[in-house]
């Protein structure tokens, strides 16, 4: 299996600046690790801000910290905890966009709905598909999962969107989730 | 009615009908906000004409958050009141970007973003 959702491009530019943040899979309750997805997203963002001129730091740091810091959550929440494959996020800095990349396993049991998700965020409006996901989530009292990560960085901060799923070893799946921000988005 | 954590406070002044946040708020999903949407209901449940959110020094929110929030809108606007009106800062930049959905979601909804400083 080896399957694109959205805008994935295969073909990222070795890009000069770069930062990668790999995390090894544990046995650690997500639950007692959560503060370590806000570290990591503000280091990535503080990290990254030193390259970028004074006025616009601010804008950068906010901008980077949120999408880090939902990739993050995502990659962590959807992991196959049975799996010793590790969460990795990457932050790569081109002269006209950043680009998020995180590659992480997911339960064969959830590609299915995942997938499908993916097939309505990437054939609907994105600003319509937020407003249907909020207005069924305030229906359902125990919804968790909306999807409203991934629809905040393409409504909010113009972002594109991709995925690719391919088999990882001997039964699982590995997820590659791309996040492409451009510089005059920010 | 407060709510005091290492990363964020929520504090509901009744007299000012406003509840206000601060700091960082990046829970882990619907049943870690409970709390916060508690609060947030039983503030509006106090007041029948007007109530305020003042996010003006939260810093960041998460899209968990973000789903609280808006889940908290629609039920106001379900009910029909009280009328909302939430403070935000232009100095930080996610609320520009984000806290206009929630007008979509209420048009009466009054947001007033202060510039900064």
């Amino acid at each position: 299996m080896n399957q694109i959702f959205g805008d994935y491009r295969e073909d990222l530019p070795q890009g000069n600046e770069y930062l990668i943040l790999r995390f090894s899979p544990t046995s650690v309750p997500l639950k007692e690790r959560w503060r370590n997805n806000g570290l990591s997203a503000n280091f990535m963002a503080d990290y990254m801000a030193t390259f970028f001129p004074g006025e616009s730091v601010v804008t950068v740091k906010s901008a980077v910290s949120f999408i880090a810091n939902e990739l993050i959550e995502n990659a962590m929440k959807y992991s196959d905890q049975s799996s010793d494959f590790p969460v990795t996020i990457a932050l790569y800095l081109y002269r006209d966009r950043l680009v998020f990349l995180t590659n992480n396993s997911i339960a064969k049991q959830q590609v299915q709905t995942f997938q499908s998700f993916l097939r309505e965020l990437t054939e609907s409006d994105p600003a319509e598909l937020w407003l249907r996901h909020l207005e069924q989530n305030a229906e359902e009292e125990d919804s968790n999962q909306s999807g409203l990560g991934f629809l905040s960085m393409i409504n909010d901060y113009q972002a594109e969107l991709g995925w690719k799923f391919e088999d990882a070893d001997p039964n699982g799946v590995a997820v590659s989730t791309m996040v492409q921000l451009r510089s005059e988005s920010l | 009615m407060e709510i005091q954590a290492e990363d964020y406070q929520i504090h509901y002044d009744a007299a000012s009908g406003t509840v206000r946040c601060q700091g960082s708020l990046r829970l882990a999903g619907t049943e870690e906000y409970a709390p916060v949407a508690q609060l947030l209901n039983e503030a509006a449940g106090q007041q029948p004409e007007t109530m305020k959110l003042d996010l003006r020094q939260l810093q960041f929110l998460n899209s968990s958050g973000i789903n609280m929030l808006s889940k908290f809108i629609v039920r106001i606007r379900q009910q029909g009141k009280p009328q909302i009106t939430v403070l935000g800062s232009k100095g930080i930049p996610w609320q520009g970007k984000s806290l206009k959905n929630l007008q979509r979601l209420m048009p009466s909804l009054v947001l007033e973003l202060e510039e900064e400083g």
